[in-house]
């Protein structure tokens, strides 16, 4: 009988603290703001675990201190505890509950899953490409593929974002999405996120990517239908490559757009992965072997196509990718086809690193 | 003087000169032939720095004198079985050099895991002040890398060391063998993981890594030189996860006292069993995964980089194979702790022992079916996503009847609050924080976001603290008087464990926070736009908190031999029957087999023996 009013109390203990700490996990575990029809599922699904971690937590922790603060050894008391040594039906119980508990939350998880990865028929195409440490996004379209360095999605709009990496794993990160994929080289990615909420997030890389992962970012912007269009419009009248100087094009390959070469290389002269490129035409510096060399048109060259063969001092082999040619001419090739012109991307970054005073 | 030069002479020194001679000679010889072969080559070059390093292990244990009796054996040499201090030098020189007994063995793993927990440590102190604010303030990102990187292997050998020396010095003793099974490869099992935890501090010197102690590829193939090493130093602690499961495994087999049938051995036994069945059967697929990126780095075989028709993803498939069971070798042993602590301290037997001794093989076979969790955002397909989320959550039910399981046997116990009581009652509710947040990243929608959070970073800590760090150092509190022949300071006790468990809390559940907002994992710098800035100050002074904590153990540990009052044969009133003879425990343990009378924890039921330490001679059978 004594026992059953222990039971009592620490049953309602049990309740009140389950209540109590869920109420405490509103101020210590908030999530972002959800920004996406993804969230809202996959938030429902939180609510459901946390109430679940407070009350497996309140159970084992009120049965651990009321054991300890009411059954405790007394003073003088030497004698041992009562010999209960097992209880099978007991035992039976806390395996066989958990056990449904436990599929329960695998089916609600598998539908969920189902529900968030679902393929729409109006889903637009994004292509995401993640390189150390850049990112940038495609817009296949009819006329002209679009690029650009941030990540502009029209709102309500279901997207599919086809992502690839061209060097190591990344992962694709809005926490205000809630979902999370990897970049995986060699092979395409998928992930579907609509965005219910305008404004401006951060995509996060999430999976270790090399020295500058903690600030591989990109801009994501959510507008309105008419805002989108607008700026897709903008990209679509952008200047056509050989309508552009030199220079120009030297800044656009540069950037995270174009070859991401910003991701190593400041032009302001603040320090990188990479030497800067301000102030770099035509001064010496000196090479890890100890030699010194003037930055002239075939240095440049030289550093671009095989980039471990003269090495700033002080700065690391192997960080260059070392397929810019193949890339290069890969790019040339596809302006020649679209365009008809001609494009030597080298001599443009030439030109744009002479800008750089 | 003497004392100098019996330290200048141990096998510690003699190995780690042997290292240097290793590694010279083997990266001299590809660097000669590279060199003859007519190729460019430095000395800091894959081929040059891989090979160095096997040499040098090599080395280290020619030097320290691990192999001497086996190659004796090759020549057909004797090699008698030599116990106690070497002739002429004094009793505590043996735990400077190879020594074959057991508890030498234990000691010095146990001594070695806290050296060892101490530079992990470190490198977690330094990297979390970087944390406390937003802005780089004292690392840069290439330096902060390399710390996390190195702070996540460290740890990981730490607590290999730590296992090691729980199951060295306690299973023996508690199954009543003289020693173990196999001492020449307990000595072996030891002695590997020093050139390995060298290996791996040195590839910090020699250029650090980026990759995180996963080491992905295709990160790990780019990677800086500092890589090889980590990956090399990580392959050769394996050896020492292999050999001291395989000898762990044959002694409980065969070396058990009479009478002890497997459900009368201490509950500590069960999870130091189900421990080795892990290490001796998955470690070999992360050896497989590290020797591969390591020839695809230094000999250009292409497994891994697309580029070469390689794949990245089945380097993951390896490593987890054996990096989630291994969790669980890091926890089982820790858990069989706590199972054998709380009897003693609320004197009541231990609830449902068959339950939970099954429970921790439950939880070592389940652990081999879930690796894939790890892979949840890497691109798997759905149909094999959804299998691993129901695997993963299957584990929840043995770790759930373990909780229960302790819950009922603290279920009107008398229990007294002695420190290792303390440590063992902080480490079910840490382990519970770890064990209640697990759920919520085994299923997939949740896990979308919290992967690669610090939401992971939170529930990986708990459970390692709570299944690993609060029972060992449960343990030592708890052996302490048996090993040493000394009590330790009460006071100090009590004070590192309300230092260290308020703190961890507070650490935990800090990183879960923040992780929930957008705190991404090995990050050296955040954005103070998620509005985390606050909660990472705190996680920041918690773990200065706990780094401030353990530094007091350690100080009571080797102050109390000195000054504390001499321990009584069985100061916690122990059916266990290393607390049945007096300390120093002999060479040998038990002057004759016990018998095995009992169950082992029959605490309150009056007349009851779980052992005879005196038993009638048995009569003989012929």
């Amino acid at each position: 009988m004594k026992n059953l009013r222990h039971i009592l109390i620490v049953t309602a203990l049990v309740i009140i603290a389950t209540v109590g700490l869920r109420f405490v996990f509103r101020y210590i575990f908030s999530l972002p703001r959800a920004a996406s029809a993804e969230a809202q599922p996959i938030d429902t699904m939180f609510n459901i675990h946390f109430w679940m971690i407070a009350f497996l937590f309140s159970l084992i922790m009120v049965f651990m201190l009321y054991s300890a603060f009411v059954f405790r050894k007394q003073p003088e008391d030497e004698t041992d505890g009562p010999h209960i040594h097992s209880n099978t039906p007991l035992e039976i119980g806390w395996t066989i509950v958990p056990v449904f508990v436990v599929i329960g939350f695998g089916i609600y998880g598998a539908v969920v899953l189902n529900e968030i990865t679902r393929p729409d028929p109006n889903e637009m195409v994004v292509e995401v490409t993640g390189k150390q440490w850049v990112w940038s996004f495609g817009y296949p379209n009819e006329e002209k593929n679009v690029t650009s360095a941030e990540l502009v999605l029209p709102v309500d709009q279901p997207v599919v974002l086809k992502m690839n990496s061209v060097d190591v794993l990344h992962s694709f990160w809005v926490p205000e999405f809630r979902v999370k994929q990897d970049l995986v080289p060699g092979r395409e990615t998928t992930l579907r996120i609509t965005p219910t909420q305008l404004g401006d997030y951060k995509v996060r890389c999430a999976e270790i990517c090399g020295t500058n992962h903690s600030v591989m970012l990109a801009d994501v912007r959510v507008l309105s239908a008419e805002d989108y269009q607008a700026w897709m419009e903008e990209k679509l009248a952008a200047p056509a490559f050989g309508e552009m100087t030199p220079e120009e094009r030297g800044d656009f390959w540069h950037s995270a757009e174009g070859f991401g070469c910003v991701a190593c290389h400041s032009t302001d002269g603040s320090a990188g992965v990479g030497p800067t490129w301000q102030g770099l035409y035509l001064h010496e510096v000196e090479l890890s072997d100890g030699s010194t060399v003037t930055v002239d048109d075939e240095y440049i060259h030289n550093s671009i196509m095989d980039p471990n063969s003269q090495i700033v001092a002080g700065f690391t082999e192997n960080l260059m990718p070392q397929d810019y040619s193949d890339q290069f001419a890969a790019k040339e090739a596809e302006i020649l086809a679209s365009e008809g012109v001609e494009i030597d991307i080298v001599a443009d970054l030439i030109a744009f690193i002479k800008t750089l005073e | 003087m003497r004392k100098l030069g019996i330290l200048l002479t141990s096998a510690y020194v003699r190995g780690f000169i042997g290292q240097v001679i290793g590694s010279a000679i083997g990266m001299a010889f590809i660097y000669s032939l590279r060199s003859l072969r007519g190729l460019e080559t430095t000395w800091l070059s894959d081929p040059v720095v891989a090979f160095g390093a096997l040499v040098g292990v090599l080395g280290f244990l020619l030097g320290a004198g691990v192999l001497t009796d086996w190659i004796k054996w090759i020549f057909g040499l004797p090699t008698p079985m030599h116990h106690g201090a070497p002739e002429g030098k004094p009793e505590w020189s043996r735990y400077f050099n190879v020594d074959y007994n057991h508890k030498v063995i234990g000691i010095q793993y146990g001594v070695t895991s806290i050296a060892v927990l101490l530079v992990g440590g470190l490198f977690a102190i330094i990297f979390r002040i970087e944390l406390a604010q937003p802005g780089l303030q004292w690392l840069d990102f290439t330096t902060y890398n390399t710390l996390f990187s190195a702070h996540g292997i460290v740890m990981i050998a730490s607590i290999l060391l730590g296992v090691g020396a729980m199951v060295n010095y306690l299973v023996p003793l508690m199954i009543g063998a003289p020693d173990m099974a196999f001492p020449r490869l307990n000595a072996f099992s030891y002695w590997v993981t020093i050139p390995s935890v060298i290996l791996i501090l040195s590839g910090m010197v020699i250029g650090g890594w980026d990759t995180g102690w996963v080491g992905y590829s295709t990160l790990s193939l780019r990677a800086p030189i500092g890589v090889v090493l980590f990956l090399l130093g990580f392959w050769i602690n394996g050896f020492s996860s292999i050999a001291g499961s395989i000898n762990l495994i044959a002694t409980v087999i065969t070396m058990r006292a009479p009478g002890m049938s497997l459900f009368r051995m201490p509950i500590f036994v069960w999870g130091a069993i189900a421990a080795s069945i892990i290490q001796m059967t998955a470690t070999q697929t992360v050896g497989v995964a590290l020797t591969m990126t390591v020839a695809e780095r230094a000999i250009g075989l292409d497994f891994f980089d697309p580029i070469g028709g390689g794949n990245p993803i089945l380097y993951q498939h390896l490593f987890w194979f054996y990096s989630h069971p291994v969790v669980y070798v890091f926890v089982l042993p820790g858990l069989g702790i706590i199972s054998e602590l709380l009897p003693v301290f609320t004197r009541k037997p231990l609830f449902g022992y068959r339950w939970i001794a099954l429970s921790s093989i439950g939880i070592a076979l389940v652990g081999f079916l879930v690796w894939a969790h790890h892979m949840f955002t890497s691109g798997m397909a759905d149909a094999l996503r959804v299998p691993f989320m129901f695997s993963t959550m299957l584990v929840a039910i043995p770790t759930g009847v373990k909780f229960f399981s302790w819950v009922a046997t603290m279920w009107g116990g008398k229990m007294r609050f002695d420190t290792p009581m303390l440590f063992v009652l902080g480490a079910i509710s840490i382990f519970l924080i770890g064990g209640v947040t697990g759920p919520i990243l085994g299923t997939i929608p949740t896990d979308l976001h919290l992967h690669d959070s610090y939401w992971v970073v939170g529930h990986f800590h708990a459970t390692m603290f709570g299944g690993f760090v609060f029972p060992f150092f449960a343990a030592i509190y708890y052996w302490y008087p048996k090993i040493s022949g000394h009590m330790y300071k009460e006071s100090l006790g009590k004070l590192h464990f309300w230092l260290m468990l308020p703190a961890f809390w507070v650490m935990s559940i800090g990183q879960m926070s923040v992780g929930l907002m957008g705190m991404r994992r090995r990050i050296a710098d955040y954005d103070p736009a998620l509005g985390i800035a606050g909660t990472q100050l705190l996680i920041t002074l918690a773990a200065l908190v706990i780094g401030w904590s353990v530094l007091i153990m350690i100080y009571n540990l080797i102050s109390s031999t000195r000054t504390a009052p001499v321990a009584s044969k069985n100061p916690w009133n122990s059916r266990s029957p290393e607390w049945q003879i007096d300390g120093p425990i002999p060479e040998f343990n038990y002057a004759q087999p016990f018998q095995v009378v009992g169950e082992p924890y029959d605490y309150g039921l009056a007349d009851s023996q779980y052992v005879d330490m005196t038993p009638a001679p048995m009569p003989s059978g012929d």
